[in-house]
């Protein structure tokens, strides 16, 4: 039982990084009814990023130059890189997905894979292909809870997540740029002609999930220190079929279905031997979708849906 | 300043009219003599010339290493390629139209035949330099298979199909496992069960059984394509590569994650030449007989093709059992050309090269494919000696030939074999 729990929190800390993701994902299709392929990619350029301006404040820090405690270079590294993460959504889109928003679907998804790929490729030829570890900023401590051991840096991590969940909730939700941007999934051909810049609202659902891809890149830092240019590629597919599962364009449905494809993949991997994680975890969201097969929050399948 | 625009202009029309009259024929023929004159004179010129050996990819490699040969290296390029191919093609015009008139008017296999005939040796005698020009050759042959299979299902069935290195991966293992349990000693089958000479007899067998294994994995993808399509058909096909990667990577009878080696060595270039045909001509049939019609209707609006009594079902079927045949025979050669498979081949990297060919020639067109697919494949190797840039200009020529041509370079054209090879008199060109 304890083992059980201790799982529960290994698999909220995962889920959480593939939540933050597909929400980028969900938002972007539910305005556009385009996938960011090169999503996974601005959730790696994120992390580097994190890496750069954490190293960057630490080493100021450190040299007496300004005097940050550890939880605000945590802060201000998390607020700045969401910053310039969200520049780099919004030149994707600009470069890759705007000049072809009247053109076939699949033309912009390879566009967003070439962007991936090219971003994986800079990366390398700027930063060489060592690994790069990310700055120690939180000390860890481990809670007991009755045996469940909870170190502080998985409680940050799946506060934080939420956190963020719930400020996009409310920005969605209330705020005058979300009801244009909800408008705008509504009815895609309408809504511009009642004066909403489409533009404006396309780069900002970009710059919004490039900024929430970047958070999960630095908490994924946090948690495991070791930065590679690929590691984007599997979370990034791994994150587009939990947007799916959760029901195209919506935002409740991505959160949920990444953390349900976290519990799945920690407890596939607890039960059975971990080489058939990927094997248990596809063949479940195979089964999904065969018998739901538009996701757990998506519209019914018509023919008419614009491909 | 009118009159020099109009001289330029004349030059340009002159040599087009040059060589208006040529048929392809005519150009396959000078195709041999240039290769021929390689093959005698190659090595010499290149010595002459100071090139280190025969320009293998047509000099790129060489130009892209060592920017002061670029000079020597564009002579030898002139003197073995551009001035045979062009001599010969237009001195043989004639006598080259006359042999394509008395062609065409046999029935249309014949005339075929011969061009296929003629092409293979220019790719056998071109090939025959280098080894490097015989794997190149073939893994380009394997990806037009490719690309053209993808086609099917991407281009005219209008579906995002993400699976076809799953079905690839079947494909190879089935005819691994086939040539190496019946033709080869190996460490995970032991000894052969047939005797190895019959191997090249029976390895279309082997091929066929790849891809039937690819075909029956499709209907896993098929049937949920009844009930949905678009986005969630991309995922059901993603997750279906990915299941197929770990089952194979869980599989120790075939060798795991370690991979499979050892095949006997039975994918030769005419074998792999042959295949390539005969899949770009049935697939061109395919596409251009009633079911391919019906293809592209279940693409533009599948609830009118359902009332215009097309039969929907038996159609995506039809569809994805076709295409994922095709990329398991594919697969199959594959594994038998590189003579050595592990699952990590078969993964999101082929898969973002494979839908890069087809949807950089252009969707819905046999032709597109193919030149999508030799653009791209040979592009890579010739920018192979600049690394890693080689990984951003290939994905910034796809961008932009997504930003000015969405639906890629040659998109819905059919390919008409009889207006190909027919000879080009003034008369048919001036129509």
């Amino acid at each position: 039982m304890v083992f059980f729990f201790q799982n529960i929190i290994n698999a909220l800390q995962w889920g959480s990084f593939y939540a933050l993701i597909a929400l980028g994902y969900s938002m972007v299709y539910s305005i556009l009814m385009l996938f960011n392929f090169a999503h996974g990619d601005i959730f790696m350029v994120g992390a580097y990023i994190g890496f750069g301006v954490a190293t960057g404040l630490t080493a100021l820090s450190s040299m007496g130059m300004i005097i940050l405690p550890n939880w605000l270079i945590l802060v201000l590294t998390l607020l700045i890189t969401m910053f310039l993460t969200s520049f780099v959504g919004m030149l994707v889109e600009r470069i890759g997905y705007r000049p072809l928003r009247d053109a076939p679907r699949a033309s912009a998804a390879i566009t967003g894979l070439m962007i991936g790929i090219i971003l994986e490729t800079g990366n390398l030829a700027i930063l060489g292909a060592k690994r790069v570890s990310f700055p120690p900023l939180i000390t860890s401590h481990t809670y007991n809870f009755g045996g469940v051991f909870i170190t502080n840096k998985k409680m940050i991590i799946v506060f934080v997540s939420l956190a963020l969940m719930l400020a996009l909730h409310q920005f969605v939700q209330r705020s005058k740029w979300g009801m244009a941007m909800r408008a705008m999934a509504f009815d895609y051909v309408a809504v511009p002609l009642m004066g909403v810049p489409i533009n404006t609202i396309a780069a900002m659902t970009f710059g919004i999930g490039s900024a929430l891809a970047a958070a999960a890149g630095i908490l994924f830092g946090i948690a495991y220190p070791v930065l590679d240019p690929y590691m984007g590629v599997l979370f990034g597919w791994k994150a587009f079929v939990a947007a799916i599962l959760g029901g195209r364009g919506s935002i409740m449905g991505a959160t949920l279905a990444g953390f349900l494809l976290g519990f799945i993949e920690i407890f596939v991997a607890m039960i059975f031997p971990s080489t058939l994680r990927d094997l248990i975890a596809y063949s479940i969201v195979l089964l999904i979708l065969v018998f739901r097969p538009h996701g757990f929050f998506g519209e019914a399948y018509s023919a008419k849906l614009r491909l | 300043m009118q009159t020099s625009h109009g001289q330029k202009r004349s030059l340009r029309q002159r040599v087009g009219a040059c060589f208006a009259t040529v048929p392809l024929l005519g150009w396959l023929i000078g195709m041999l003599a240039a290769v021929f004159l390689e093959q005698y004179i190659g090595d010499a010129l290149a010595e002459g010339l100071g090139l280190p050996k025969i320009p293998v990819l047509f000099g790129c490699l060489i130009m892209l290493k060592y920017p002061l040969l670029i000079p020597s290296t564009l002579a030898y390029l002139v003197t073995i390629y551009v001035i045979p191919i062009c001599l010969v093609a237009r001195v043989l015009a004639a006598p080259a139209n006359a042999l394509a008139g008395a062609l065409v008017r046999l029935p249309v296999v014949a005339p075929t035949v011969a061009h296929l005939a003629l092409l293979y040796l220019v790719l056998y005698w071109w090939s025959d330099i280098s080894a490097y020009r015989v794997l190149t050759l073939k893994l380009t042959m394997i990806a037009i298979m490719m690309t053209l299979s993808l086609n099917v299902i991407n281009g005219y069935m209008g579906e995002f199909s993400c699976s076809h290195p799953g079905f690839m991966a079947l494909g190879a293992y089935g005819a691994s496992v086939f040539t190496l349990v019946f033709f080869a000693r190996d460490k995970l089958f032991g000894a052969p069960w047939l005797p190895p000479e019959l191997g090249p007899f029976l390895f279309p067998v082997g091929l066929v059984f790849g891809g039937l294994l690819a075909a029956v994995g499709a209907l896993v993808i098929a049937v949920p394509s009844f009930r949905t399509r678009g986005d969630y058909l991309a995922i059901i096909s993603l997750a279906f590569m990915f299941i197929v990667k770990s089952v194979i990577e869980n599989l120790e009878l075939v060798g795991g994650p370690r991979g499979m080696g050892s095949q006997p060595n039975l994918a030769s270039l005419a074998t792999v030449f042959c295949w390539m045909v005969m899949c770009v001509w049935v697939i061109n049939n395919f596409v251009r007989s009633t079911m391919g019609k019906a293809l592209n209707a279940v693409r533009d609006d599948e609830m009118a093709a359902d009332a215009m009594t097309v039969n929907t079902r038996k159609t995506k079927i039809v569809a994805f059992l076709f295409a994922a045949f095709w990329a398991g025979v594919a697969g199959g050669l594959f594994a038998h050309v590189l003579r050595y498979v592990n699952p990590g081949s078969f993964s999101i990297q082929k898969l973002a090269e494979v839908l890069a060919m087809v949807y950089f020639g252009g969707l819905n067109s046999v032709v597109g494919s193919i030149v999508g697919a030799v653009s791209l494949n040979l592009l890579g190797e010739a920018l192979r000696p600049l690394e890693l840039f080689k990984w951003i200009i290939i994905p910034l020529l796809l961008i932009l030939v997504m930003i000015f041509r969405p639906t890629g370079l040659i998109a819905f054209r059919e390919f008409d074999v009889a207006k190909l090879i027919r000879p080009k008199t003034k008369k048919s060109s001036e129509v």
